[in-house]
This record gives structure tokens, sequence and C-alpha cells, in this order.
């Protein structure tokens, strides 16, 4: 299968400390990619370069053949790479159905348009509606984004994800702060998006990282150290020391 | 309750304000006050000017404390064009908008890099830096301004040295102004601007282009400003360094935030309170700005979403 995402000698450095150290990735077609790593590690520092948050020093990255390491973060997501945030990134005052039709109105067509009332367009808000209903949310769509529960939270940030219809979604710990009801909500609901996009999973949560990935990347101070099967990962004896620890397999 | 982005505005209010607006000139006439004509003419055309800047500061979450620098342009365009001969309305007039669009251009592009209090300051910066250029241009008045050698010309029969006849002209031309002002912040792009006034990562991170829906904001608002520029230097006879300076600036901003940022009337709003008022109290007291700015203390304080807020409850209650 086709590599939609190719991370090659990515190098990002903040004074001394070089938080990607020369990564090379790549996430395939339609797999569930997980990366996972030690706090520190440099995750979501990588994940801000490949949506075009942070410009890296040196390295490429190329998605769907094209280099985008020089592209702005809206022009990537228009090409189809679109991310969620590790803190939940809303218009917080607004509605629930507001902020989505904000994610359907990038998608479809300019918004230079300076005379029709934007709010007599159906089309926006019929889709913000259903994009509601796919991520749980159908009874909330009326009420404050800032007022709704953590995981509902969470939910309308892949949402927003979603609605930009993007062929890569890259997670960045969407279970943090997350019970394990709410937590078990949002595995099915990845995995629901199986179908729809590629995905790259950040992730702490090892149970729900060997329940949807189809593959694993272990990044140690800003280096992949492995990447393999999540039996392969488990097994991997670096991964273990560098990572997992000596008990924390005991159970897996 | 979430906000709502969409800004409605009551015909149960417009409607009224239009009526007595427009039968203004006949009731000043009546009570033989000529003056208060021109105070109105004065009071809208600073209506329109900190509509404008409130496209920036209440829609799109810039605040400029440089927006007089497009209020002196559009009035030393129409003076200078004029100084050169060309008194046509229908040339001066939006070449002030477009000269003033055009230094909106330059100052957003770099201005629009910057975030928070260094966007404050370096708008005011450019401000300042336009308002010393005028002052040192000799040519066109240096520190002593520029003064119209005549009003600009209309045609269509209507001559603005009446001072009835540039009312109406100031009224039409506000009140056709702020309605487009108004589709545009209802539009798919002032919803963009409100977007980024919420969340501006958020909005980048969904796909739209921020810096450019910013800039087109901030050209369009300069143009406007502009524009309201033109009709003052008309209304002065003159056009002066002072509009440029960094007070005037501050005055839109307390425009601004007096009638409410928040608010698509509210800085229009702002603009008539603070006028009327800084015209009441001067006859009193000398020190009438003390006075004014324990009103602003107070209305900060005690409104935090400005003037137009009181309007909002008094119908909710009712």
């Amino acid at each position: 299968m086709a590599d939609l995402l190719q991370i090659r000698g990515l190098v990002k450095r903040f004074g001394g400390l070089a938080a990607t150290d020369g990564v090379d990735l790549s996430v395939t077609a339609d797999e569930i990619h997980a990366l996972i790593g030690p706090n520190g590690a440099g995750k979501t520092t990588l994940i801000h370069q490949i949506a075009g948050s942070l410009r890296p020093d040196a390295g490429h990255i190329v998605f769907d053949g094209h280099d985008v390491t020089r592209l702005g973060m809206h022009t990537r997501v228009g090409a189809g790479l679109a991310r969620s945030f590790q803190l939940v990134s809303l218009f917080r005052k607004l509605s629930v159905v507001d902020n989505l039709a904000f994610a359907v109105q990038a998608r479809s067509g300019t918004s230079f348009r300076f005379w029709r009332a934007a709010a007599d367009e159906r089309a926006l808000f019929d889709e913000a509606r259903t994009l509601a209903r796919e991520v749980d949310l159908a009874d909330r769509v009326d009420a404050r984004a800032g007022a709704l529960a953590h995981g509902e939270q969470r939910r309308l940030e892949i949402g927003l994800a979603l609605a930009t219809r993007p062929r890569l979604l890259l997670l960045d710990e969407p279970l943090a702060g997350l019970g394990p009801e709410e937590s078990d909500r949002m595995v099915t609901l990845i995995s629901a998006l199986r179908t729809r996009c590629t995905m790259l999973l950040v992730e702490h949560d090892m149970d729900a990282v060997f329940r949807l990935a189809d593959r694993v990347s272990v990044l140690v101070s800003g280096r992949i150290i492995a990447t393999g099967a999540p039996d392969q990962i488990r097994a991997h004896a670096e991964v273990r020391r560098a990572y997992l620890g000596d008990d924390a397999l005991v159970d897996g | 309750m979430a906000i709502a982005l969409h800004q409605r505005v009551r015909p149960a209010i417009v409607v009224p304000v239009l009526a007595v607006l427009s039968a203004l000139p006949l009731f000043t006439q009546w009570i033989d006050e000529p003056f208060y004509l021109v105070l109105a003419s004065r009071v809208l055309l600073f209506a329109l000017a900190a509509t404008s800047l409130n496209l920036l500061v209440g829609f799109g979450g810039m605040v400029s404390f440089g927006h007089a620098a497009f209020f002196g342009a559009g009035a030393y365009v129409v003076a200078i064009a004029a100084m050169e001969g060309v008194t046509s309305a229908w040339i001066a007039w939006p070449l002030a908008m477009g000269v003033s669009a055009l230094a909106a251009a330059v100052i957003g592009a770099i201005s629009l890099r910057t975030r928070g209090v260094y966007f404050i300051m370096i708008t005011l910066a450019f401000a300042q830096m336009m308002f010393y250029v005028f002052v040192s241009l000799k040519a066109y008045g240096g520190e002593d301004g520029l003064s119209l050698p005549r009003r600009s010309v209309i045609g269509l029969g209507l001559d603005l040295k009446s001072d009835t006849t540039f009312y109406y002209v100031v009224l039409t031309v506000c009140a056709v102004v702020i309605a487009l002002l108004w589709r545009l912040v209802n539009s798919r792009f002032g919803r963009v601007l409100q977007g980024i006034r919420e969340n501006e990562t958020r909005m980048e991170a969904v796909g739209f282009p921020v810096y450019r829906h910013k800039l087109v904001a901030f050209v369009v608002a300069g143009a406007v400003a502009g524009l309201a520029g033109a009709l003052a230097a008309n209304q002065n006879d003159m056009a002066s360094p002072s509009m440029l300076h960094w007070n005037q600036s501050g005055m839109l901003l307390v425009m601004v935030i007096l009638g409410g940022t928040g608010t698509f009337l509210g800085p229009a709003l702002g603009a008539t309170v603070m006028l009327l008022l800084e015209e009441t109290l001067a006859e009193f007291t000398l020190h009438w700005q003390f006075v004014m700015g324990g009103i602003l203390l107070a209305v900060v304080l005690l409104l935090p979403g400005g003037l137009a807020t009181l309007l909002q409850r008094r119908r909710n209650d009712g």
C-alpha cells in the first residue's frame, strides 16, 4: 500500500535541545498509526510540524506525494491534513453547531463573500448538524461549546477536524483527561472513523493504542526507535527498556 | 447561552432613528440653532469612522490604535485634490478611500504579523509616523494643516456649502456605508472574522487563511475611515495633522468601547454620546475631559458590554 505521509530526516531544535532529531516515519493509507513515547519524547512537537504550526529546521514532510514542508497550516488542511488538539481548542463562546459550521464553511468554497448572510446558507448548518450526529453531539447542537462536559468537548474537537474531510487525521492525545466510560466511547468513535480516513494517533493510554492501532511507532528523545505491528512493539526489547518499563507489560 | 454570530439590527430601533435624523434639519430650523445641524453631521461621520474601527476591534479582535491614520489620510486626499483643482466629490472621495485603503494594505501587511499588545503598539507607531509626515510637509500646510479652497462638488443641484445639504449628504453616505458594513459582518467573510476573534489558531486549523482575511478587513476598515475623513475635511473646510494624531485614534477607540464592541450599532451610539457629551460638558467647564473620564470609567465598570447593552437589557425586561 502507498504511503500517505512520509517524513524524512525531520529535525527541530529548541536551543540546544533537539526535540525532533532526525525522524523518519511513514503512514500508510487507511491505517491507524499510533505514535507512542514517554513524556518529553517530542510527540506533540512532531504533530505540530506535520500540521504546519511549527517549521522544522531540516528534513521533509511529504503528504500524498507533495512536499508540504513549507506550506502553511491552512493550506495543508485544504489538502486533507487535519488535526485535533491535545488541549481542546474550540470556539468556546459559540454554539456547537456554529463551531462545526465554521469548519464546513472553510471547506466549501471561498469565504471572500461580503453580501449574502451566511446564516441563510442552509447547507452549512445541515452539514454541521450531520457532523454533530456523527460525533454523538446531536442533542447538544445549541449548547455553548465551553459549557460542554470534557468528553463532549473532545468529541467536538474530533468533529471540527472531521468537518474538513481529512484524508489524514492527526489525533493528539484524544483520550487525555477522559474517564473510563468516556474513553471507551472515544475509542469506539475513532474505530468507526477507520473507514473514512487514515489516522496518526498520539496516545498515552496503551490499552487504547493496542486496541486501535494497525502499526505503532515509538518515539524516544526525538528519534523513532521502532516501528511495527502492536505485538512486535510489545515484544521489542529496546522499547521495553526505553519506554514501557519492565513492569508495564506484565498484564499485556 | 452561546453568543450569536448573526448581528440583528432591529427595525424597531433603526426606523425611528432614521426618521428622527431625516427630520432633524426641520427641527434645528424651527428652533433656529443651525449649529446643531453641523454637530449632527460631525456625529454622523464619526459614527461611520467608529463603525469601521469596530469591524476590526469588535468583530476581528484586532485592537488597532492607529485608525486615525486612515481617517486623516482621507481628509488630506480631499484637501490636496482640491488644491490641485480636483473638486468633484465623485473623484475625490473614492480617491480618498483608495489612498486610505492602500495605506491600510501596507500598514496592515506588516502590523498583522503581530498580535495583542504588539499589534496595538505597531499600529500606533505607523499612525504617528504618518502624523509626522504631514506635520513636516510644508507644501501641504505643515502643522497648520491644509485648508480646502472649496468644498467638494457633487452636482445634481446639491451644494455642500449649505449646512442642510451637507447634512443630508453625510446622512445618506453614512447610512448606506453602515448598511453595507452590516451586510459584510453577517456575510461569510464577517463570520470568518468573528471566528478569528474567538480562536485564531482554530480558524487556521480548520483551513482558513487567517492572515488574508484579517488584511482584507483591515483594508476595508481603512477605506471606510478614509471616506469618513473625506467628509470631515469638507465639514471643517480643512485637513489638519491633528486628524491623524494618536489622540484621534484614542477617541475612536473610546467611541467603540463606550458604545459596545460586541454590537454592530454600539460604536455609532458611542460616537453620538461621546460627541454630545463633549459639546455639553465643554459649555459648563474647561475641564470637561475630567468629567468625561469619570463617565467613561463608570460605563466600563458598570456596563462592560458598552452602552448598547443598556438598550438590550431594557428590551429583555420589557
